[in-house]
């Protein structure tokens, strides 16, 4: 941590986070049986781990189907960096036509990413509803007409800070923080 | 690493095995998107790719224009057949009033050999060499190595045997080239008449009983006898060529393992290798198609990432 990084969510609050969004989702698909939970590539699929695990920590009894997704080839910024952007593995093992999907991403800031989802999702078929949920929302930074359904939490930061999401399983610590990038 | 060494796909020669390592990964992701229901993504929507074929090709000029298809890039077709290059136009006129159409990348099938890299120096478009006379057919040997590491994973001391007409095989010497950068042994069999003189310098050993060569490898490549390169009499027969170097089905199934075939295509039934071999279980000649699309795609795709 550097002087100027705030933290948003400690590890506790990161917890019951998390645990909210799990029963927001139980209110609205009952038992799950007809809907798909699908992680993007590459800090999403950590998010929906987590949440499907929590869901089933609370009913053992949920079946719930959970796939990660990259969109790198859906992207619109490819050939406008600099290094070619590295795919992820896609891992879409069911039917999504006519399911209730529920995508899941870290971060949900200018929106291009959950845009490339959509249209990287859509190659797999027609499903009947599409949700979004993320664990931080960025409020006014978004450059299209896309809006979370699930926020973890909402937070106003200018464009040059970023949110880095840490996760116990590959980061040591479940924390979200908010930092200024040295080199831009 | 996610960036090619090099600006154009010219030979498999100028390649490190990191960059063929990062095609096969590239190329992993693009079997799966054309294996979904959508088979088809936008990465190369602004781009245009001319396929200039002054040579007769199926199966590459198939694979090259779907890949590029799956990518939604756009698209060129020209052959030289019906083309000014019967008027007696030059190969940079040709391809310069082509990208005047402000095309991105050129896919060239050229009969003489160095006619890619040549064109790579004096125009202004990604080059990939879709085979250039006896010289290189480098996305052929991504697609057999991708192939074959499917098939058996790391391809590091694994054995692999081409057989066949070495002489007149792009197909062969790009071989040899990429499956030594991973690791593999390699050696050719063949009549001596059918090996260039320069063989043993590529690192490969030459045989000349199939069998014992047979016994010694994981997967066996058999190439095509090249009736239409055969300017001199190089064997006596197709008969005898076929009883000595043919593959049959009493052949393979007397061996003491299970070998892999390959087979880059067109097949000449009877000749190299007999429909019952080439329709086995061991043959994985369909599977070097499809392969073949997502390694194009892999290479178009990475190599358009360099486009400024």
């Amino acid at each position: 941590m550097k002087q100027n990084d705030r933290i948003i969510l400690d590890s506790t609050q990161f917890d019951l986070t998390i645990k909210r969004l799990a029963y927001q989702l139980i209110e609205n698909h009952n038992d799950f049986s007809n809907t798909i939970i699908i992680g993007l590539q590459p800090r999403g699929t950590f998010l929906a781990d987590r949440v499907v695990a929590e869901l089933k920590a609370i009913d053992s009894a949920y079946n719930v189907q959970s796939g990660a997704l990259d969109v790198t080839f859906h992207r619109d910024d490819y050939r406008r960096q600099g290094t070619p952007l590295v795919p992820s593995k896609t891992e879409m093992n069911f039917d999504i036509e006519e399911k209730n999907v529920i995508l899941v991403d870290d971060v949900l800031f200018t929106g291009r990413t959950i845009r490339a989802g959509l249209d990287a999702m859509l190659t797999f078929g027609r499903p009947s509803t599409v949700e979004l949920l993320v664990l931080i929302n960025r409020r006014y930074e978004r450059h299209l007409p896309i809006q979370a359904d699930y926020i973890g939490k909402n937070i106003h930061s200018i464009v040059s800070e970023r949110a880095k999401v840490s996760w116990v399983d590959t980061d040591g610590e479940d924390q979200v923080i908010l930092y200024t990038p040295e080199n831009e | 690493m996610s960036k090619l060494s090099v600006n154009h796909l010219l030979g498999i020669r100028y390649l490190t095995p990191e960059d063929i390592n990062l095609i096969f990964e590239t190329a992993d992701h693009f079997k799966q998107v054309i294996n979904r229901p959508i088979k088809k993504v936008p990465s190369l929507r602004d781009i245009t790719i001319a396929n200039l074929f002054f040579e007769n090709s199926t199966r590459t000029k198939l694979s090259f224009e779907i890949a590029e298809k799956r990518l939604s890039a756009d698209i060129l077709n020209f052959s030289s057949s019906n083309s000014s290059v019967t008027k007696g136009e030059t190969l940079i006129d040709t391809v310069n009033n082509i990208l005047s159409m402000k095309v991105d990348m050129v896919v060239m099938r050229h009969p003489n050999p160095g006619a890619a890299d040549f064109l790579s120096k004096h125009v202004d478009a990604k080059i990939i060499n879709a085979g250039d006379g006896a010289h290189e057919h480098p996305t052929q040997a991504l697609l057999d190595a991708f192939s074959m590491r499917e098939k058996h994973g790391d391809l590091n001391g694994k054995n692999v045997v081409i057989v066949g007409d070495i002489l007149h095989s792009r197909v062969a010497i790009s071989n040899i080239f990429c499956l030594k950068k991973l690791g593999a042994n390699v050696k050719v069999c063949g009549p001596l008449t059918l090996m260039p003189k320069y063989i043993s310098s590529l690192g490969v050993e030459v045989v000349t009983d199939l069998k014992e060569a047979l016994n010694w490898c994981d997967v066996a490549m058999m190439l095509r006898i090249q009736l239409e390169r055969q300017d001199a009499k190089n064997f006596p027969s197709l008969r005898e060529y076929s009883m000595l170097y043919g593959l049959d089905k009493e052949l393979l199934d007397s061996l003491d393992k299970e070998v892999t075939i390959m087979h880059p295509g067109p097949i000449n039934r009877g000749v190299e290798i007999t429909s019952d071999v080439a329709d086995s279980k061991q043959s994985i000649i369909l599977e070097q198609v499809q392969n073949g699309v997502a390694i194009r795609m892999a290479v178009l795709y990475l190599l358009a990432g360099k486009i400024d």
